[in-house]
């Protein structure tokens, strides 16, 4: 059962900084997140009228997807339901959960109630890319590597997914983290295998 | 009509569109606008909201909906009613 | 790898009964638990119909042993989870490496908006034990101490075909002999927040709902929990009476669609259920009977069932959903129903699909509407599929 993947590319969004493969590519003033996020968004020049509508966890997993898949992934590589997702995060839609709350004071928001589900953010980048494959959402207290690790390596070992974009994706109030990999069987430019210590450097921002 | 499209760009999110861009006569659905079914869940927010009429049948939904023209006529016709 | 994955035990509450032989039994007299709203306190309450779990959270405590202060969603959950276990008849589940995989979307939801309608009121008051179990890890977290499982705990949290997901994840943790015994479902508790939210959706049904009716007009929202105890071979032998059901095939895929709504020709209900076939090795012709996601809304159950048409033609198994009788339990739904799948093959009855007046006009199949019994079955595929385009399929066998 070793793995021998590769973690293509990853995206880490930390402290108004946007990482891809470990190298800042975007850093804002801007707070608080949604502010920050529409920011990096004009930067990279993204045409997606719907991502003003998503919540704040939905923003900043599509956002974090997005600069994860540029330049090098080529989806035509993969059927629909050959890429998946298993994304964590410690909070669920807290965030969204008690905007939603406030709204039901006045008149209810329906379109903030959709956002009450953590998967959501799952469902947003599969419709912007079309992915079709299995997909989970895990909530646990903090980002478990060795855990995705596993659970990633046997759904590409069983050929369940062939790729397969995984991670964590955490937003309550002020306090937010995005961490995605993409993860193929081939080894690509820049990939690094596909390890639970790889993946936690790559989290917390280390180098090695 | 541009306050209600004004309004309606506050209430979707629609950030990159300005009022001018949408056609009185523009459907708002699908091919034109492209909003959703959950868009038309808030517009009847909206009209809740901003006017005090509630849509309480949802079938009303598309005809009143289609564009903003049919949503200004909708919205002035219950005004006349209720003054 | 490929090894059987045995359900040792069931056990389910629900606004038909409070473990498996009264919900049993409810199914096979046709008795619905959908009724108006007697414990949720909301406006809708002389509007939308519910289907309650007819325990208060004080006689949940005293069944369980949990304080009757934590979330009624955890009350649930522990309820259904204790009554898999016993069934299962597994003495002790310390001498396995056991694992509680259990889904959630509402988390301790119930507790914190009572807490925050205090709190608004006036900010000294709320009691804070209200939010600290708010999120649904802590739901699964307090349920398995209880149990007294720390091998493995997992909280799946995909919407509404989440703890069909806990299943398929709890049996894949066994193939790969990671686990030897698995809890795995869902609970999720009727809250003020999720009927204002469906409301708003305009899906909830003012009357009982009518899955796959032409005349549908949505939902009834209901509450509840459901688990299987999932085994390996190797626990199995060792049992008395060696279990007879399997979990044949299973698989998740996303509709990529919409937020919420489904793809018009349901390719996530599609790609889920024909990937289950897959797994399991087995035709469509082998499926008897397949208790449906059938939620009553317009969108689920022609998609639902277009995706059924294109996988099954000409020849349709029985068909029903059991949400005519407990409502949509929402991240429960999966284990709940994955009970009822395995009562139907255990029993050999088909559960009637309540209510139903018109025939969906675009689909060439009927479902049932009276009770079936002496039927031999041996396939049953459930469906689950959720907010996010979460579609799940698991297929139960008789071995």
């Amino acid at each position: 059962m070793s793995s021998a993947y590769y973690i293509s590319s990853s995206c880490v969004i930390s402290d108004r900084v946007i990482y891809r493969n470990g190298l800042p590519v975007f850093s804002g003033e801007e707070s608080p997140l949604p502010d920050l996020l529409i920011s990096a968004y004009r930067h990279f020049g993204y045409q997606y009228l719907k991502f003003f509508k998503m919540d704040n966890l939905g923003k900043l997993g599509w956002l974090a997807a997005e600069i994860l898949l540029s330049g090098g992934f080529d989806k035509n590589r993969y059927r629909p339901e050959e890429v998946g997702l298993v994304l964590s995060n410690a909070h669920a839609s807290l965030d969204t959960d008690t905007r939603y709350y406030e709204t039901v004071k006045d008149i209810p928001s329906p379109a903030l109630f959709v956002y009450t589900l953590p998967n959501i953010v799952i469902g947003e980048i599969s419709i912007r890319h079309g992915f079709k494959g299995e997909n989970a959402f895990f909530v646990s207290e903090s980002f478990d590597a060795g855990f995705i690790e596993h659970y990633v390596t046997r759904l590409v070992n069983n050929d369940i997914l062939q790729a397969c974009i995984c991670g964590w994706v955490d937003v309550l109030g002020d306090r937010y983290k995005a961490a995605l990999f993409l993860v193929e069987k081939e080894k690509r430019e820049n990939s690094v295998t596909f390890t639970a210590k790889n993946l936690n450097n790559l989290y917390a921002l280390q180098n090695g | 009509m541009s306050d209600l499209k004004s309004q309606i760009i506050a209430q979707l999110n629609l950030q990159d569109v300005k009022p001018e861009d949408i056609g009185d006569d523009q459907p708002l659905f699908v091919e034109g606008l492209g909003l959703d079914s959950i868009d038309a869940l808030e517009l009847i927010v909206l009209l809740q909201q901003q006017y005090q009429i509630k849509l309480s049948n949802s079938d009303e939904g598309p005809n009143v909906f289609r564009t903003v023209r049919t949503m200004a006529e909708y919205i002035k016709a219950h005004q006349a009613q209720n003054s | 790898m490929n090894e059987p994955v045995f359900i040792a035990g069931t056990g389910v509450i629900s606004a038909i009964g409070n473990n498996v032989t009264e919900c049993l039994d409810a199914l096979e007299n046709g008795r619905a638990g959908i009724g108006p709203m007697t414990r949720l306190d909301s406006v809708h309450k002389n509007r939308l119909p519910v289907a309650e779990v007819k325990l208060s959270n004080e006689e949940l405590a005293s069944r369980t042993g949990l304080p009757a202060i934590k979330s009624r969603t955890a009350l649930l959950s522990l309820a259904a989870a204790q009554e898999a276990i016993r069934h299962s008849g597994i003495e002790d589940l310390a001498a396995w490496r056991c694992g509680f995989i259990s889904a959630n979307s509402v988390g301790g939801m119930d507790k914190t908006e009572n807490f925050f309608r205090e709190f608004i009121a006036d900010n000294n008051k709320g009691q804070l034990h209200d939010v600290v179990d708010h999120e649904c890890g802590s739901v699964t977290e307090l349920v398995a101490d209880a149990l007294g499982i720390n091998e493995h705990v997992s909280t799946i949290s995909t919407a509404c075909s989440s703890s069909a997901n806990s299943i398929f994840l709890g049996a894949r943790l066994i193939r790969n002999n990671i686990l030897d015994v698995v809890i795995a479902g869902g609970t999720d508790s009727l809250t003020r927040f999720t009927l204002n939210g469906f409301n708003t959706l305009m899906i909830l049904d003012e009357q009982f709902c009518q899955p796959f009716d032409e005349n549908r007009r949505g939902l009834n929202l209901g509450e509840g929990a459901g688990y299987v105890v999932l085994v390996s071979e190797k626990v199995a032998a060792t049992m008395k009476h060696k279990p007879e059901i399997v979990l044949s095939g299973y698989c998740n895929a996303n509709d990529a669609y919409h937020q919420t709504a489904s793809s018009p020709d349901g390719t996530g209900s599609y790609l889920a259920m024909s990937g289950a076939l897959k797994k399991s090795g087995l035709q469509p012709s082998d499926i008897d009977y397949i208790n449906l996601h059938g939620t009553g809304t317009q969108n689920n159950d022609i998609a639902e069932g277009t995706a059924i048409k294109r996988l099954f033609e000409p020849t349709y198994p029985k068909m029903s959903s059991t949400k005519t009788f407990t409502g949509h339990t929402l991240g429960a739904s999966g284990g709940i129903e994955a009970v009822f799948s395995v009562l139907a093959l255990q029993h050999g009855v088909i559960f009637p699909n309540l209510r139903l007046q018109t025939p969906m006009k675009d689909l060439p199949f009927r479902v049932t509407t009276e009770l079936e019994k002496g039927v031999s079955l041996k396939h049953v595929l459930s469906n689950s599929f959720g907010f996010g385009g979460n579609c799940s399929s698991l297929i139960f066998s008789k071995i």
